[in-house]
């Protein structure tokens, strides 16, 4: 199970805060920076797991993130789900943000928080992974936004947040997981049988 | 009306949007919190207008100030409002802020049940799938309870989106309703081996995440999922699998056997590290369960641990991580293969990586020996010098007591040593485990009696030194361990050397600066010193002496009288009354030493933990019984006021004091167990010392053994426990000269004799002889402790009420609460009725499960036997079972994954006989119970039709011709009982394409329908620039995009790589719905493969029936009567001969193929109801004869009734 997704900028600024446990919100702030200050002191090139902060779960969980230009994006996972796969899902999920946003950058993320809720309920479900496809995961919420379309959107929203920021530039990292899907670029991963 | 309209619009267009908020706050950094107070007075003020629009944008904003921590509770029933908008766009803002803000006690959660159900049965997939995401995280057991039925329904919905969502969200079902876990599983167990790879991945999901909770009612499925896993090529599903048979096989050794070949296949094998990982994983599992027997374990051990040393030596920092994590599973059974790459670990100690250090530090652990305890904990404590940040610290503190104290202090050969460890680390500034090491001080001091004497000296040192006391408010942590060394210098005070010194040192002034409980313990043990003195004084003959004690105490005491803390204050105040009075008697030359050394006489013993709680009860006493005779229910639930009246206190003025009722006990027992939970004088189950003197006789008998002197007993100063390691070293190197000699001498003897292996000159861990003959005194357990550990469990675990036995056959009262609109006795609206009939149909169904337990029980024995003799089958077999025929003839090969699998119709079978073989027997059993074996048929034959090409079936499903008698209840026939039909229409193929529609009204916009285009691709080619034309007619009109023209075609949003089929769904206009229509279209599209690209097309006709314009409704009998009796409907019928299906399934497919519900039903004879999405009423009276049945239909449309009728007829005259 994962017990919470949090996304945040490199000042710690949340961009999307999503437990899927209940907690009141003053401890969910207080998760946020606390993750925030634990993420914060680690260098890049060291390892994305990081064992529970005092706040979430007990031994049982573990901090997975990755970091992308000026964001991180935190998971916080029990001990059902697989690290690697879940390092992967974190790629998935950008991945499909990128596609929605077409180049996404943090400026889509502050602006847009509820789309991005969007994309993120079609890959995680009550804490549960729903899919892994990305390119199903596009035509879904492809197909939700038509719909939304059809019913002429909430209001006239300004298209896209002009790109004022550096985009995230998604780095290609080698995947632990061969997810099998069409489009990503999977460095030679052979099936096994 | 109109005019608010406007208005509402006019303002709209000053609404701030989400953007804008956001925009906002940015541009309000300074006073970021009045900006957002001012929006969130604009919001309430947005929330009151009627505009749902409006609404909607306010709750979006609100949504996102619940992220930076706002609180949006107020707004709930706001959420409600817009959650029930009948706009997908509000719908979904609607939900989103629900899903984030409601819980289990936001109140108006309950108000959301029906709009939820109306959701989750939506004609619009999204609708659903919304509904479905957000009921994920906000269920409470009462929707759980309400809504399981529906979800259930939900998990054989046609669309796999819908389905792989209904099957995850029941996990959160069960976790709320642990009662639905067994009418679900069934149905579970099939999307096990859904077409879809989603739904099969979500499946494999919800039933692994059980499993970890309770593996064992899962064993059972371990045949399958064995199956899954030599057949399966998605990689997540995989590692889920794999996952789960590590929880198994601890259960099943013989699985775990069956489990390594095919495993080590794949550890070999996989190029993803995920899954290789996970593989270890599982392997280390299965070793753990195989402890003994299997000659080849050490390749497997060999192999694991080598592919780990390739993680570990890896410069990815997370495979390192991992690799090492996966090492500590090994170390536990199998030290010795990890002990050998010690040398990695160690060098891991090193990496700049935290989370990597602290791996390997757990590592460490486990590779500890007699032989390298010291080195070990030397490189440890140079790193706790080095560390930087206060956790890793305390981490490697905690390790190195861990370590040190393992098993009982099994690898410490010199306790010296370890206490001037744990005095070393003293030192350390700001940790948090002062108490730590304070519980170690206590605990070693007490229990190894040879050490008590160098650990008094150093404990005196502790106390006399300043470093501790020093800030002590800062370094609050630290400061614990002042307590150990209070309490050890008072209880062994006479191994003190200057015992007077130490007493001034427990006086200073300084010491009222430390926390309460610490002052407490120095006062209590300041009087144990002072009685030892005392003693040694008097004995001495010096009574000026014994005095100046006295009198030191006197004058030093009143500060601690002083103090804030009341335990402090309290001890103190009585021993400075005792030590007066001592004084008193020392004036007039009375000898006192003796009787005040008395108050501590006695010898401490260790108690175990869980002592206490082990007490058996003794015979012939029961704990439960009443010891007086209970009072009467009616006193004891006397609850009113208890006021002093004075009438009251007249009437019966004898009874009050025996009148403790019930509730008064309980509250004193209450009040007595706070009590004695806060009173330190009661034992606890805590390491702290526990106070319990013990004047049994009894002590004697334990052996104190002589300290070997060949280690100095004094270190002076602080002592560095580097110089340990030193003398350690020199004894040890002793004891082997002296070893070799003895063997010398003996083989000197025995040279003519054989030759012994003994003497190879490795040193092994026995052959270290521990410098002090240290008696670990064990602790104490009371005469016949009971053995049972049962206690540790925790009642609160959500997960166990999971635990449930999915093996036995369903009983009827354990089918999942079905809303129930009405009784057919009572012809009554449901408003008021719905929670009777709850009520009524919950009590009974306690009584029957209670009269059905010991039936049960028997069963239960039966099926265990039998489930075990199945598994056992399974298990028997050597070979593990052929892998599963390559997956289906897929028209393209290569490395593209497959949206939608058709399964080969014989693969499938295949797989279900198997499945049913093995539980054949069981529900042969008994099959007068409701087996699932008809559904289980049933479902074989949708797959059968899926794969034959969703053609409609004629076949009507054996077995399901029950209960055709039992009068029905409204709405459709249950679920279960529905032909296996898709809605799905063949709407054209050719050899590229295929294309199969599903029309459906939608109620909320008049006059639209919605056609569902599912389109295949059966060609080895990709589709792609697919575009629909429709010719439009007068009365029906596609819907297009803004802009387009009518002779536009629409495009397909998606593309269609081989063997791939996706849906598009378009909404056509009807005028007027009284005839069913045609309309001519056309699909266009390039295929392309390798030898390039055509253009193809596909005409087809959309044929809208006039029951593709009706809407399931369901109508209660009541509001079915008045609209007969009103009279404005035109009435006609038909006859059908020659049907042999059971009335049962006859209303099923009217209900299914002409959306009707039925009304009610008595014998063969049925009401039924519909509504067209225009409002027309349509009402049917069906009647069954012999081989024939009659329809008589009512309309507020003669047309539209008569074309429907016909529809039916065809339909009919098919069964």
């Amino acid at each position: 199970m994962i017990q919470a997704i949090l996304v945040f900028n490199n000042h710690g600024k949340p961009r999307l805060v999503r437990f899927y446990q209940r907690f009141v919100k003053e401890i969910q702030q207080q998760i946020v920076r606390e993750t925030f200050h634990l993420v914060l002191k680690r260098d890049d090139n060291i390892c994305n797991f990081l064992e529970g902060g005092s706040l979430i779960g007990g031994s049982d969980y573990k901090l997975i993130y990755r970091h992308y230009a000026t964001l991180y994006f935190v998971f916080c996972v029990d001990s059902s789900e697989s690290e690697l796969g879940i390092l992967d899902l974190i790629q998935v999920f950008v991945e499909t943000l990128d596609k929605c946003f077409e180049n996404v950058c943090e400026l889509d993320l502050i602006f847009h928080m509820d789309k991005v809720h969007y994309i993120l309920q079609e890959v995680v479900m009550g804490g549960m992974v729903l899919e892994t496809n990305m390119n199903e995961i596009v035509a879904q919420i492809e197909a939700q936004n038509r719909l939304e379309k059809s019913e002429g959107g909430l209001s006239a929203a300004p298209a896209r947040a002009v790109s004022a920021v550096k985009n995230i530039n998604l780095p290609e990292i080698p995947r632990n997981i061969n997810i099998g899907d069409l489009n990503i670029k999977v460095p030679n991963l052979s099936q096994f049988v | 009306m109109a005019l608010k309209m406007v208005k509402g619009s006019i303002d709209r267009m000053f609404d701030k949007n989400l953007q804008d908020l956001v925009r906002g706050i940015r541009n309000h950094k300074e006073d970021e919190a009045k900006y957002i107070s001012q929006c969130i007075d604009e919001i309430k003020q947005e929330l009151k207008q009627d505009n749902i629009a409006v609404k909607a944008n306010a709750v979006c904003k609100l949504t996102y100030l619940q992220m930076l921590g706002y609180d949006i509770s107020w707004a709930a029933f706001n959420i409600i409002e817009v959650m029930s908008a009948s706009k997908f766009t509000f719908k979904r803002i609607g939900y989103l802020a629900a899903s984030q803000s409601f819980h289990e006690g936001t109140d108006v959660i309950m108000l959301t049940t029906n709009q939820i159900r109306k959701d989750l049965s939506s004609p619009s997939q999204y609708d659903t799938g919304v509904a479905l995401t957000g009921l994920s995280c906000f269920v409470t057991p009462d929707l759980a309870r309400d809504l399981a039925n529906d979800i259930m329904t939900l998990m054989s919905h046609t669309k796999p989106y819908i389905r792989k969502k209904a099957v995850l969200i029941m996990y959160k079902v069960f976790l709320k309703y642990p009662e639905s876990l067994r009418p679900a599983f069934p149905r579970l167990k099939e999307k096990l081996e859904d077409p879809d790879p989603g739904v099969q991945s979500a499946a494999v999901n919800v039933i692994c995440e059980l499993a970890r909770r309770n593996p064992k009612n899962y064993l059972s499925l371990a045949p399958l999922f064995f199956k899954l896993m030599t057949s399966s090529t998605n990689n997540w599903v995989l590692i889920k699998i794999i996952k789960l048979f590590g929880a198994l096989t601890p259960l099943e050794p013989r699985l775990g056997k069956k489990l390594i070949e095919p495993l080590t296949n794949l550890i070999h094998s996989t190029s993803a590290m995920s899954l290789l990982y996970e593989c270890v994983n599982t392997v280390i599992a299965v070793l753990i369960s195989l402890s003994s027997g299997m000659p080849n374990h050490s390749a497997s051990i060999q192999l694991c641990v080598q592919k780990l040393r390739i993680l570990i030596e890896d410069s990815d920092q997370n495979l390192k991580y991992l690799g090492l994590l996966a090492m500590s599973k090994i170390l536990k059974t199998h030290p010795k293969s990890v002990q050998s790459h010690k040398d990695l670990i160690l060098q891991c100690l090193d990496d700049k990586d935290e989370s990597i250090r602290l791996r390997a530090l757990d590592l460490l652990y486990g590779m500890v020996s007699k032989k390298n305890l010291m080195e070990i904990v030397k490189k440890l404590m140079t790193h706790v010098d080095k560390a930087e940040g206060t956790t890793y610290r305390d981490e490697l503190l905690t390790k190195i007591i861990d370590i040190c104290s393992q098993s009982n202090y099994q690898y410490i050969t010199n306790f010296e040593w370890y206490i001037s460890i744990l005095v070393e680390l003293t030192r350390l500034e700001g940790t948090r485990h002062g108490h730590l090491i304070a519980a170690q001080m206590l605990d070693v001091a007490i229990r190894v009696k040879a050490i008590r004497k160098f650990a008094v000296s150093q404990m005196s040192a502790l106390l006399d030194s300043a470093h501790l006391l020093a800030s002590s408010t800062q370094r609050n942590g630290i400061c614990e361990v002042l307590y150990a060394a209070a309490w050890i210098c008072g209880e062994f005070s006479e191994h003190l050397q200057e015992p007077h010194h130490t007493l001034e040192a427990m006086l200073r002034p300084r010491v009222t600066t430390l926390p309460g409980h610490i002052q407490a313990v120095y006062v209590q043990n300041v009087v144990k010193l002072y009685a030892s003195i005392l003693q040694q004084k008097e004995q001495a003959g010096e009574a000026e002496g014994a005095q100046a004690v006295t009198q030191l105490m006197v004058d030093r005491l009143p500060q601690f009288v002083q103090s804030a803390d009341l335990e402090v204050q309290e001890r103190a105040s009585c021993i400075l009354q005792l030590v007066k009075h001592i004084q008193k008697l020392q004036a007039k030359d009375v000898p006192v030493a003796e009787e005040v050394s008395a108050l501590f006489a006695g010898e401490l013993n260790p108690v175990a933990p869980k002592a206490q709680k082990k007490v058996p009860v003794p015979e012939g006493l029961d704990l439960d019984a009443w010891i007086n005779e209970p009072l009467s229910d009616s006193e004891s639930e006397d609850e009113r006021p208890r006021a002093v009246f004075h009438e009251e206190e007249q009437r019966r003025p004898k009874h009050r004091p025996s009148e403790a009722d019930e509730e008064e006990l309980a509250r004193r027992r209450e009040a007595r167990k706070q009590e004695q939970a806060n009173n330190p004088f009661y034992i606890k189950s805590s390491p702290s010392p526990q106070k319990r003197y013990q004047d049994t006789p009894g002590v004697e008998h334990i052996p104190v053994v002589q300290i070997d002197l060949s280690v100095p007993l004094k270190v002076p100063g602080l002592p560095m426990s580097d110089q340990y390691v030193k003398l350690e070293e020199e004894r040890r190197h002793r004891q082997k000269l002296e070893k070799d000699k003895r063997r010398k001498k003996r083989k000197e003897k025995e040279k003519k004799g054989k030759r012994r292996h003994s003497s190879l000159p490795t040193e092994s861990d026995e052959d270290i002889a521990p410098a002090q003959q240290v008696d670990i005194v064990t602790e104490e357990m009371p005469e016949n402790a009971l053995p049972s550990d049962e206690d540790d469990k925790d009642p609160n675990d959500p997960y166990r009420a999971l635990d449930i036995d999915l093996d036995k056959p369903l009983a009827d009262s354990e089918k999942l609460p079905i809303q129930k609109h009405r009784n057919t006795e009572t012809s009554k609206s449901p408003e008021k009725d719905v929670p009777m009939v709850e009520k009524k149909s919950k009590k009974p169904k306690k009584k029957e499960k209670k009269h059905k337990e010991k039936e049960r029980d028997k069963e239960k024995k039966k099926e265990k036997e039998k489930k075990a003799e199945d598994l056992d089958f399974w298990l028997s077999t050597t070979p593990p079972p052929a892998p599963a025929p390559a997956p289906a003839p897929v028209p393209s090969t290569g490395e593209l994954s497959v949206n939608t699998v058709t399964t080969p119709k014989d693969e499938c079978e295949d797989a279900k006989t198997e499945a049913q073989g093995e539980e054949d027997d069981a529900e042969g059993q008994d099959q007068d119970k409701k087996s699932p074996k008809p559904k289980k048929k049933k479902h074989r034959k949708e797959k059968e039709e899926r794969t034959k090409g969703k053609k409609k079936s004629k076949k009507q499903p054996p077995g399901s011709e029950e209960a055709a008698g039992e009068p029905v209840q409204n709405g459709a026939p249950e679920e279960e009982q529905l032909p296996p039909e898709s809605s799905y229409s063949l709407l054209a193929e050719n050899s590229y394409v295929k294309m199969t529609c599903d029309i459906r009204g939608s109620l909320q916009e008049d006059s639209q329908v919605t056609v569902a285009i599912v389109l295949e691709n059966r060609s080895s080619s990709i589709l792609k620039g697919m575009e629909l034309s429709v010719l439009d007619s007068l009365n029906a009109r596609m819907a297009r995009p803004q802009g387009s023209s009518v002779h536009d075609g629409v495009p397909v949003p998606f593309q269609l790589p081989p063997g791939v089929s996706n849906e598009a769904q378009y909404v056509f206009t009807i005028q007027s719905i009284v005839m069913a229509q045609k309309l001519k279209g056309t699909l266009s599209f390039i295929a392309k493969n390798d030898e390039g690209a055509t253009h193809e097309k596909l005409d087809f006709r959309l044929h809208f029936s006039c029951s593709s314009y009706l809407i399931t409704t369901p109508c209660y009998s009541d509001a079915f009567a008045k609209l007969l009796e009103s009279g404005d409907l035109s009435m006609s019928s038909i006859k059908v001969d020659g049907i042999r299906m059971s009335f049962q399934n006859l209303l099923a497919k009217i209900c299914f193929h002409h959306h009707f519900s039925v009304v009610e039903r008595v014998d063969s004879c049925a009401s039924m109801y519909s509504r067209s999405i225009q409002g027309h009423h349509v009402c049917l009276l069906v009647k069954k004869g012999e081989n024939s049945v009659s329809v008589d239909g009512k309309c507020s449309d003669s047309t539209l009734l008569s074309n429907l009728l016909e529809e039916m007829k065809a339909t009919l005259a098919k069964c």
